[in-house]
């Protein structure tokens, strides 16, 4: 199955640290919300009917022509292990709601881990395209592309005036939320992270932590998003949202500087110590991981961990997820041992990039 | 900071008012949050449901009482709507127009699609639940051509400004096509 090299890999392409603005900006995401008809939506979907839309789906999926990376190879959800899941959630690839979904339901993944499919989370379909750095453009080209392929092959529930029919009216329209994932460490270190937040509201996009609605901003971590979905064509959503994520990036930018000039030694100690515990404890909480990576992610952009290159700072903030230690592992574990575990494996991490040709 | 109110706990939830212009802000621990603004809990956590539902109950309860309302094919009533915010099927959207129509225009400020449509929609038009698709006859067949061919110029300029030839060839013989078929259409009606 050629999900599990995707459950063993370490990051998507997305997670390279590449791009524009990837010193701010972690990723570009794109998601489209699409409803197969004459079924009701997954609210009122029987487990029946929800097989019969994975059916449905995998038939398109197979029709279609392989994307650059691979083809999208349709894995139901039922056949994976709790862990797989949770391996899943931890990339991105799915959301918590998905996981746990009660219906028969699927998951699509193309080996870059660019491009992804729910099927029967929320709504019928959720698309998602991903890229690194600040690329909502790119994200949303291959959105579409393969939104037009499955839409020759699947019959949407789409009307002419309301645009894609959604379960919940705030995805009416164009069905599509775009975010990017921001690391703002030294807006939320001089306390202009809230400010943001409420401002933002204001001008109609959403700001929440990087698991999704309700979760909280670990690691510095944000995701912005659009919040209206109709009235705008694609390119306007992504347009005013690109704007307003050049602007946040300019601001956290300002104020790593401000904080590189007037207290570079502070910075300088913080940094060193957090690159300190992350290479040489023995047990690490993931909240306390996720943490240490973000001052060690501040420090690999401003130039003060020369040894430490960013796409290693990326796949670790993936990688001390809870599942995604212990599908290393092969085994549930005790949160004690989790963060045994957790400790060796960021050491291993980080020494092997210090010499990376080393006497291997 | 500790609690505003009992002074001994540390404030986890900050509240911030702004009335008449005038903003306060309160530093409260959750259990006094609890006690002293109801419909404040730290455990729920905020989302656009939540706040999705207070615009909805207002209007389930008003007028026309749309909380009777149910939706002839799923079976989804107005109140079950209001409360978990999801609709249950397409025709939903008939079903609840008068109440949605305008919730839609409160949260998303339109009720006017402006973005892409499927693909095979230009091939199998079907009548949409607005007075646009009233008359889905050969009128938006030509419609959704044009968009089309309008988007795969778009898309043309933009391969070819990165250069990405072999894409760009695609989607030039794709125009091509279309433009034929659109022709065809035009001459046989």
């Amino acid at each position: 199955m050629s999900l599990e090299r995707v459950l063993r890999s370490p990051g998507g392409a997305w997670l390279t640290g590449s791009g524009p603005a990837a010193d701010v900006v972690v990723s570009s995401r794109v998601r489209l919300a699409r409803n197969l008809r004459p079924y009701p939506f997954p609210t009122k979907l029987s487990p029946e009917q929800a097989r019969h839309v994975i059916d449905e789906v995998r038939a398109a999926l197979n029709a279609l022509p392989p994307t650059r990376s691979g083809r999208l190879e349709l894995v139901e959800l039922q056949a994976l292990e709790p862990l797989e899941r949770l391996v899943l959630v931890e990339k991105h690839l799915i959301s918590p709601q998905l996981a746990t979904t009660e219906l028969p339901a699927a998951v699509a993944v193309d080996p870059s881990e660019s491009l992804s499919l729910m099927v029967n989370e929320e709504e019928h379909l959720r698309l998602q395209s991903l890229a690194s750095g600040l690329q909502l453009r790119v994200a949303w080209e291959a959105a579409d592309r393969l939104d037009d392929e499955l839409s020759e092959r699947l019959d949407f529930a789409y009307d002419e005036r309301l645009g894609y029919l959604t379960t919940c009216p705030t995805s009416t329209g164009t069905g599509m939320r775009v975010s990017a994932m921001m690391h703002l460490p030294a807006l939320v270190h001089s306390n202009q992270a809230g400010e943001l937040v409420s401002t933002l509201a204001r001008v109609g996009v959403v700001v929440r932590g990087i698991h999704g609605e309700g979760s909280k901003a670990y690691g510095n971590l944000f995701q912005i998003s659009n919040q209206i979905t109709l009235g705008r064509a694609e390119s306007e959503i992504i347009e005013s949202l690109e704007a307003v994520v050049q602007q946040l990036v300019e601001r956290e930018r300002g104020a790593r500087e401000l904080l590189y000039r007037e207290r570079r030694t502070q910075l300088q100690d913080q940094v060193g110590r957090a690159y300190g515990l992350l290479t040489h404890a023995y047990a690490i909480s993931s909240e306390e991981a996720l943490s240490l990576l973000s001052t060690l992610r501040l420090g690999v952009d401003l130039q003060l961990v020369p040894q430490v290159r960013p796409e290693v700072c990326n796949e670790l903030m993936v990688a001390v997820g809870a599942a995604s230690v212990q599908y290393r592992e092969g085994r549930l574990l005790e949160p004690a041992e989790r963060d045994i575990r957790r400790a060796a494996m960021i050491r291993e991490r980080l020494a092997s990039r210090q010499a990376p040709r080393g006497e291997g | 900071m500790l609690c505003q109110r009992c002074g001994e706990r540390p404030a986890t939830v900050h509240v911030t008012r702004i009335v008449n212009g005038v903003k306060t802000e309160l530093h409260l621990c959750r259990a006094c949050a609890e006690a002293s603004e109801p419909g404040i809990s730290s455990q729920a956590p905020f989302s656009i449901h939540n706040l999705l539902g207070g615009l909805l109950h207002p209007l389930a309860g008003s007028a026309a009482s749309g909380s009777e309302l149910r939706c002839p094919s799923c079976g989804t009533t107005y109140e079950e709507f209001a409360r978990t915010s999801f609709l249950g099927c397409e025709e939903c959207y008939t079903a609840f127009a008068p109440q949605l129509e305008p919730l839609l225009r409160k949260i998303q400020g339109a009720d006017q699609h402006r973005g892409k449509r499927p693909v095979a929609r230009s091939r199998r038009p079907r009548a949409g639940y607005g007075q646009a698709g009233a008359e889905a006859g050969s009128q938006p067949v030509q419609g959704g051509a044009q968009e089309r061919l309008a988007r795969l110029r778009r898309q043309l300029e933009e391969a070819v400004q990165a250069e990405e030839y072999e894409r760009a060839a695609e989607l030039r013989d794709a125009i091509r096509k279309l433009e034929a078929e659109t022709a065809a259409g035009k001459g046989a009606g």
